[in-house]
């Protein structure tokens, strides 16, 4: 996974509230197995006519925003189903942080594994930063993860939370399987004793 | 932890591997349910690395989203050439690291969330994950389930384990008894209508109360297979007489003094009195109609005797919201929801697909016919919900009706197979997401319970089915 310490870039401002993972990566292209190149299709039904001519109104068509590496977006953003497809679009297309007041749950922690990374702030913060994205490709926002900050293009500074455990990783880029692997005699322990306590299992 | 504990925070208890300073912890994982279309590039991921499934038998596989449904599939190949390699490779995938698996030849198949409680895989007190958001089904069990992404498949596989910060406890509770024509559908429907698809949002929900109590298991997996819906990590039901009566005899359950060991620690499996919740929302059973989704998000609940709203009739975020949905569905505010016409009726999924489910359309539409130009299709969850359809004599009331008799997989939910909506076709689903162009491009989805749909399939319109009852 790569890193994520700090990012400055072009903000796409898409504040419908309710975004599903539905809309993010339409179930057509669920039928690949692999990870990678699904940006194409990032937001296919939105962003593309039936024949696949791009819809000039839709944020990502429009100059401005073509090379957005962070979006601002409404409440509850990637609801719905579980399909880690919706950060591989995400990622491939270039997007690296999602700024919004709440995300599912099951995204949120998604992103973390792909090096996305989803910010929570208060409404009035995301209004300014949304408004801030509105302005197009010289409003350039700042994300640092270290600080746990975000910055927009004036200078206003808002503090974000993230677990320390998901910031460490994405910091470093670690992948979990090896960290968890490494307690491999805390699980074989566990498991001798549940073998004890509910050998129906 | 001491003093008295939700039911969720007893199956936590005992399933917590080890606990990091910051609370993370990293819990074990007793059942892990696998399909087609989330587990592809973990298993590659596994290959890679050079790593094996850490516990085979504890793994569960099944293909369901991608299958075809139409009769023909046990004579020939899937047509579709992705759908066929994302089938292949789970069937490669389940031999190479030979975990349990029911191919799509075996009765036995059908949707991963039907086939886990059928065969006595999922049992109480138990964690169980999935590929796939749904997963909050097997919560009916008083088991903590829930969906996961494909690096936490990964995740799993390896490790059987999930690196995890405890969620908040909610209580919902429904008191008093549901009105004939009511459903654990209208239920979940009107729960989430209540508190919104981000409501339950970092929560656990334990659903309670005399109307949960009175439901069946069939039921009580319907109620909790939305809890995602409501943006809940997973939905929970304390299990009871009903379900030991439904786990036992399965075939993965326990037997002889096992039951006996098990029995006695699930009759623990309850919430104590004065145990803390954070949320509780109370709705009353009586209050409950029967309801229908007029929107694009599970939240935009109506019941059935209501009109279309109008975008201004919401706040916020919610106004732009609405009318988009309005202009998607082509709905125009103030129309009365009985005269929106259907062209399609979709009966099945995780949520709906049930042998009860079954009975329950097949008592609406037995003996009649559905709308003339009307296309219409039961999908049973499983091969075994569609054998015990066709001994029940359900399946020729659905035929005789004029109805598609399908065979077992996800089908129109989400539309992966060849089973889609055109854009503009209308269609009453007994599914869970009514979300844009989820059952196909530019499709209208109407989310409803199965007796609901059967009645929308007769009078070519949404129907208050209680006028049929």
């Amino acid at each position: 996974m790569e890193k994520f310490t700090t990012l400055t870039g072009i903000a796409a401002p898409m504040p419908l509230v309710n975004i599903d993972t539905d809309m993010i990566i339409p179930k057509q292209f669920l039928k690949t197995i692999a990870r990678t190149g699904l940006g194409k299709n990032l937001f296919d039904e939105m962003r593309f006519t039936q024949d696949g001519a791009e819809i000039p109104g839709f944020v990502l068509n429009q100059p401005a925003y073509r090379k957005a590496e962070i979006l601002v977006a409404g409440d509850n953003f990637g609801c719905g189903s579980s399909r880690e497809h919706a950060p591989w679009a995400l990622l491939d297309f270039g997007i690296r942080a999602v700024i919004s007041t709440s995300f599912a749950d099951i995204f949120y922690n998604n992103c973390f594994k792909n090096g996305i990374l989803p910010i929570v702030l208060p409404a009035e913060a995301v209004a300014t930063l949304m408004a801030d994205a509105q302005r197009g490709a010289n409003a350039r926002i700042t994300v640092d993860l270290a600080a746990q900050t975000v910055t927009s293009s004036d200078g206003q500074v808002f503090p974000f939370e993230v677990d320390a455990f998901k910031k460490h990783c994405l910091l470093n880029g670690l992948d979990d399987i090896g960290l968890t692997l490494a307690k491999a005699r805390a699980i074989d322990a566990f498991e001798a004793s549940a073998a004890q306590a509910r050998p129906w299992v | 932890m001491t003093g008295p504990k939700t039911l969720y925070d007893k199956i936590w208890d005992a399933h917590i591997v080890s606990t990091s300073e910051d609370g993370t912890c990293l819990l074990y994982i007793d059942r892990h349910l696998v399909h087609e279309v989330t587990s592809p590039q973990a298993f590659e991921g596994l290959r890679l690395a050079g790593r094996k499934v850490r516990a085979p038998e504890k793994t569960i596989a099944v293909p369901d989203h991608n299958v075809p449904t139409t009769l023909d599939r046990v004579s020939g190949i899937i047509a579709n050439e992705e759908s066929r390699i994302q089938v292949d490779a789970l069937d490669k995938n389940a031999r190479d690291f030979g975990v349990v698996y029911y191919p799509v030849s075996d009765v036995r198949q059908g949707i991963v969330h039907i086939v886990g409680p059928e065969q006595g895989w999922t049992l109480p007190g138990m964690t169980v994950v999935c590929g796939d958001s749904h997963t909050a089904t097997h919560g009916a069990f008083g088991a903590l389930a829930h969906g996961i992404g494909t690096s936490e498949v990964e995740h799993v596989l390896a490790t059987q384990t999930l690196i995890q910060k405890k969620s908040k406890n909610m209580k919902v509770e429904v008191t008093g008894h549901l009105r004939p024509g009511v459903t654990a559908k209208d239920i979940t429907l009107s729960v989430i209508g209540a508190t919104g698809t981000a409501g339950g949002t970092g929560y656990v929900i334990e659903y309670c109360g005399t109307a949960i109590e009175d439901l069946s298991m069939e039921g009580r997996m319907t109620v909790c297979n939305m809890a995602i819906e409501g943006g809940a990590r997973a939905g929970l039901i304390a299990p009871d007489e009903v379900t030991f009566a439904y786990v036992m005899g399965r075939p993965h359950a326990p037997k002889g003094a096992q039951w006996e060991a098990a029995l006695n620690w699930w009759k623990t499996l309850k919430t104590d009195p004065g145990a803390h919740f954070d949320k509780v929302v109370t709705l009353k059973g009586e209050d409950i109609a029967p309801v229908v989704t007029w929107g694009t998000s599970p939240e935009d609940v109506l019941p059935i005797t209501g009109v279309v709203p109008a975008a201004t009739d919401f706040t916020g975020g919610k106004v732009e919201a609405a009318q988009r949905s309005l202009d998607y569905m082509g709905l125009t505010p103030g129309m009365k929801l009985t005269d929106i016409k259907i062209d399609t009726v979709f009966i099945g999924s995780c949520t709906n697909g049930r042998i009860e489910d079954l009975r329950a359309a097949a008592a609406i539409l037995k003996g009649k016919k559905i709308k003339e130009g009307m296309r219409a299709m039961v999908v049973p969850g499983s091969g075994l919900v569609r054998a015990q359809a066709e001994e029940e004599g359900l399946a020729q009331i659905f035929i005789d009706a004029g109805m598609e008799w399908r065979l077992a997989g996800c089908s129109m939910c989400l539309a992966m197979n060849p089973d889609q909506l055109s854009p503009g076709e209308r269609c009453a689903a007994t599914s869970n997401r009514n979300f844009e162009g989820r059952q196909g491009r530019g499709g209208r989805t109407h989310l409803l319970s199965p007796a609901m749909a059967a009645a929308a399939a007769i009078t070519g319109h949404l129907t208050d089915v209680r006028e049929m009852m």
